[in-house]
């Protein structure tokens, strides 16, 4: 296949598409699924049979529409209308009155001219709900593998690399570092074989920005990731995936399977002189495998146990190779910067964080699901706009931003842009983008210390610090929220949270500390109401240290 | 090989390129605590006790695993590391069953001196107490899992050395242990040579021989440079014995 | 290789021919012992000692190695679950919408802690670290139906209907 031959494929499964007079898309990602989206799918295909509609409508199971609380979601394709909760006998309105009829089910209607739909900016959800993610004929047909032919026929890597460093990309997992930096050192380093792997382990509770990505447009990250491995020389590519996702595991499958049979992987990529394979490895349930250096123990057969950086992974990484490792997110962003060019994405966002941040809404807010904004854009605007405040009779308290590994941002900062280093700045993180909100109800030292058991129960035990020092951390916050503790265990907890922070071996224990230092930045007259004076309670007295020689 | 030259609490040294920081205070005498690691195994970074501040660098690096480089300014001792490294010692002391006064390590035990040297006093952490069980069943080897901190030279020693990879670990966080096979006792192991190298490179009293007494049990680490200049040079030095 | 597949396998249990399979399809190797693992529990639903053993003898791995793997990872089982399992997602949203409570009321109600299993052996109660479904937090996974903007009492009655699902398909 050449550039000629895939563009004709995307005209001509444009047309087919444009011959329909309606495209009926239903949610098929798992938030969905989980309400029972596959049956209305089944509904909405057996009434087109009935009333003879195949030629001119299509049914097709999508990836995430974005509103995952008012899920199963219908869209029609043709003039944009949104249902919400659609049951069978909703989904037979749907056919037998707007399809047939021309009248919309007003009952079922979303309104899409509200600040959820209309204050979003797509790059990295362009298709996600508007193609069929199983078919690699659809994702073509939006001018998917586009960048991938451009980059092996016509570009040198170090243009590619340069083209990305340009676009002021950062990685989307966390830490925000340079992605072109990131794949010029691994381009650079020396190694006889180079793994280009994806870190699709999204561990955060509350995070599901990876898994939507997966399930609705798994073509786009195995495009960025054979643009990866073209421009640092990788031949073999891995997708690190939590078991957690089994239809994310299932479309990744598929989806190489279908892009090895079309020649977009595998040996001659489009007709070139690139060879790159991807094969998935699927984590069991370790939220340290996350972290870089133990999601490649990890891919090893090994215990997920972080080694000391550096040698940081991009010269020295699985099985000793130069590995370059980016998150779902980043390399979904890799194909429409190539195609767009690097100062369409540099447009976007902030001085220092460029492009959009896909966002998992969640907790106490009216509209829970799945959002993409432009960086540097306010807190306010997310929480209030697009997603519509909290709840009736309930006040906003703070925002949970970078999961167990970030923290809390309360009500006085709400007009802080969301960018790497605005969010730093208070304490938190970006993270991998999960967005929880809380109202008056959450009390913040359970929270702190709901944080603090994930971290306690996640850590791998390798180093002191982390493995000891989150178990006594989490004794002081069940202590304090027991009431029983005093204003000298709020001193343990604050030296415990600072030596954990700077002493622990890997970004699990160095950021677990996070939601309770910034909740006791912002939230600490909660947790002084908790303290006993000390001459009321008598607490054990310290224990001396049994070293007597 | 490059010479580096770097600074060390102000004092200025040269080092071969691709030497670890630790190696290069150990040659002059320079202090740095440290638990896992042990000269002749594999480092693995993983106590934290050896811990610097490099000039340039926000964060702490283990002394093991960071290599020199030019123009490094490093401290090795301070207010802040000497705190942390007494916390990280009362975490340990906090988290298994360790009485000095009834150990058979007493007096030999590096756990314990490493108390002694951070000037640790007082344990403020409320001791866990674990429910931890004694492995008696070997023939010659006892294995108290009250005593044992996890540092792993006794899995690293038997695979990396004897090459019998009888230990490892099991579990993770807090409930991490060392197991034999399938977490089967010690004695029934069909793969343990018996050979007693993990005994030795054990720092407490976790692992000992049968038949010692309170502050009995001494561990003779110098077999291990021996082996190992054998194996790697094949010269066969004197056995010293640190 | 044909003649083998028609043969019984060695062990008596012809379910060891699955994971010899992907056992082959890793070539051995012993960087595959995950992907292994996974297969394995997916055949035999948990992993007993015996094809712990098998595991490591086909990879070449000592036992230990393979025994520590095993339980570094909570998705491995080492012990069965009861008939049915109910999975109760603790990620921070159902946390925030009140997952805490479900899991007194059904620890309260089957005085049985979650982590275990019933004593009639009929239901494992088993909390997630977030099943990715957050917009119908609180959220829970019966067998293998999620069940979104769950209520305590609702989660009582589902169990419930969990075990009777079973009493009519074995009358």
């Amino acid at each position: 296949m050449t550039l000629e031959d895939l563009q004709e494929l995307s005209e001509k499964e444009q047309l087919r598409q444009a011959e329909k007079k309606h495209r009926i898309l239903y949610c098929s990602a798992a938030g969905c699924a989980s309400c029972g989206s596959d049956k209305i799918g089944a509904v909405l295909k057996a009434k087109i049979k009935e009333h003879g509609l195949e030629k001119e409508c299509e049914v097709v199971g999508t990836g995430c529409l974005g509103l995952c609380g008012e899920g199963p979601l219908v869209k029609l394709q043709s003039d944009q209308t949104l249902y919400q909760n659609v049951d069978v006998q909703a989904a037979e309105q749907i056919i037998e009155s707007h399809i047939v009829k021309n009248l919309p089910v007003t009952a079922k209607k979303v309104d899409t001219t509200q600040p959820f739909f209309i204050s979003q900016t797509k790059i990295v959800l362009e298709n996600c709900g508007e193609i069929n993610s199983e078919s690699i004929d659809e994702y073509i047909g939006v001018r998917g593998y586009e960048a991938l032919a451009k980059v092996v026929n016509e570009m040198q890597p170090a243009e590619v690399i340069e083209e990305i460093r340009k676009s002021g990309l950062r990685g989307r997992g966390g830490a925000g570092y340079s992605t072109g930096l990131k794949w010029g050192i691994v381009s650079k380093a020396h190694g006889e074989q180079k793994y280009v792997v994806c870190n699709a382990d999204e561990g955060d509770p509350g995070a599901f920005m990876d898994r939507s990505v997966l399930e609705g447009d798994p073509h786009r990250v195995l495009e960025g990731m054979a643009i990866a491995g073209y421009a640092v020389g990788a031949t073999q590519g891995y997708v690190y995936c939590r078991a957690e996702y089994p239809l994310a595991i299932e479309r990744l499958k598929l989806a190489i399977k279908l892009a090895e049979k079309m020649g977009m992987l595998g040996n001659r990529i489009l007709e070139s002189q690139f060879n790159f394979r991807i094969d998935i490895r699927i984590g069991a349930g370790a939220f340290v495998c996350g972290e870089e250096t133990a999601l490649l123990q990890s891919i090893e057969g090994k215990r997920g146990n972080p080694k000391p950086r550096p040698p940081y992974p991009s010269e020295k990484g699985l099985w000793g190779m130069p590995t370059l490792i980016n998150n779902v997110e980043t390399f979904a962003n890799i194909a429409p910067i190539i195609r767009n060019g690097s100062e369409w994405f540099a447009g976007i966002g902030t001085e220092k964080s460029k492009g959009t941040k896909v966002f998992a809404l969640a907790g106490n807010i009216r509209n829970t699901g799945l959002i993409e904004v432009p960086m540097g854009i306010p807190l306010r605007k997310i929480i209030f706009d697009i997603g519509g405040g909290t709840p009736e009779g309930t006040e906003f308290k703070a925002a949970q931003t970078g999961g167990p590994s970030g923290g809390c941002i309360p009500k006085d900062h709400l007009d802080l842009p969301v960018d790497y280093e605005s969010l730093s700045k208070v304490g938190s993180i970006m993270g991998s983008g999960g967005m929880i909100v809380m109202d008056s109800t959450s009390k913040m030292v359970d929270v702190a210390k709901f944080f603090m058991q994930f971290c306690m129960d996640e850590s791998c035990g390798k180093c002191i610090p982390c493995r000891v020092g989150t178990r006594h951390i989490y004794g002081l916050l069940d202590k304090i929220s027991k009431k029983k503790a005093t204003q000298d265990d709020m001193v343990l907890l604050q030296e415990l949270c600072t030596m954990v922070k700077e002493t622990s071996l890997c970004g699990l224990g160095q950021s677990a500390p996070n939601p309770v230092l910034s909740t006791l930045r912002f939230f600490r007259n909660e947790y002084e109401e908790l303290l006993q004076p000390v001459e009321i309670y008598q607490g054990e007295p310290g224990v001396v240290a049994d070293f007597e020689k | 090989m490059a010479v580096k030259t770097l600074t060390i609490n102000g004092e200025q040294y040269s080092a071969q390129e691709g030497e670890s920081i630790l190696s290069v205070a150990r040659q002059h005498n320079i202090p740095i605590p440290t638990l896992c690691h042990l000269e002749g195994l594999s480092t693995v970074g993983a106590c934290r006790l050896c811990v610097v501040q490099i000039e340039g660098i926000p964060r702490l690096l283990p002394a093991c695993t960071t290599k020199v480089e030019e123009g490094m300014v490093i401290q090795t001792a301070n207010e802040r590391l000497n705190k942390y490294r007494r916390m990280i010692v009362a975490l340990l002391a906090s988290e298994g069953n360790h009485v000095c006064a009834v150990c058979v390590a007493n007096n030999h035990c590096e756990l314990q001196d490493l108390a002694y040297s951070v000037g640790l006093v007082r344990v403020r952490y409320p001791y866990l107490f674990p429910n931890k069980q004694l492995d008696a069943t070997h023939k010659d080897y006892v294995m108290d899992h009250n005593r044992c901190v996890l540092c792993t030279r006794c899995v690293r020693v038997c695979d990396e050395v004897e090459g019998a990879h009888v230990w490892d670990v099991a579990g993770r966080g807090i409930n991490s242990e060392i197991i034999t096979g399938l977490d089967y006792s010690w004695g029934n192991s069909q793969t343990c040579t018996e050979c007693g190298k993990c005994v030795m490179v054990c720092p407490t009293g976790a692992l000992f021989e049968k038949g010692v007494t309170v502050s009995e049990m001494e561990k003779k680490k110098g077999f291990l440079k021996y082996i190992i200049t054998a194996r790697q040079k094949k010269e066969w030095v004197s056995i010293g014995n640190e | 290789m044909i003649q083998t597949e028609k043969q019984q396998h060695p062990s008596g249990d012809n379910r060891f021919k699955l994971l010899d399979r992907a056992i082959t399809k890793h070539q051995a190797r012993g960087d595959a012992l995950i992907e292994v693992l996974h297969v394995a529990q997916g055949i035999f639903g948990f992993l007993e000692n015996d094809l712990l053993i098998y595991v490591a003898h086909a990879l070449k791995l000592p036992l230990s190695k393979v025994y520590g793997v095993a339980t570094f990872y909570h998705f491995f089982n080492l012990k069965p679950n009861g008939e049915h399992t109910f999975v109760l997602c603790m990620g921070t949203a159902c946390y925030v919408k009140g997952a805490e409570r479900i899991q007194s009321a059904l620890e309260e109600h089957h005085q049985c802690k979650f982590g275990q299993t019933t004593k009639d052996n009929k239901v494992s109660f088993i909390t997630a670290r977030c099943v990715g479904s957050c917009g119908l937090a609180p959220v829970a996974v019966l067998d293998n139906a999620v069940v979104g903007k769950l209520t305590p009492d609702e989660s009582i009655k589902k169990v419930e209907q969990l075990k009777n699902t079973l009493r009519e398909v074995v009358s």
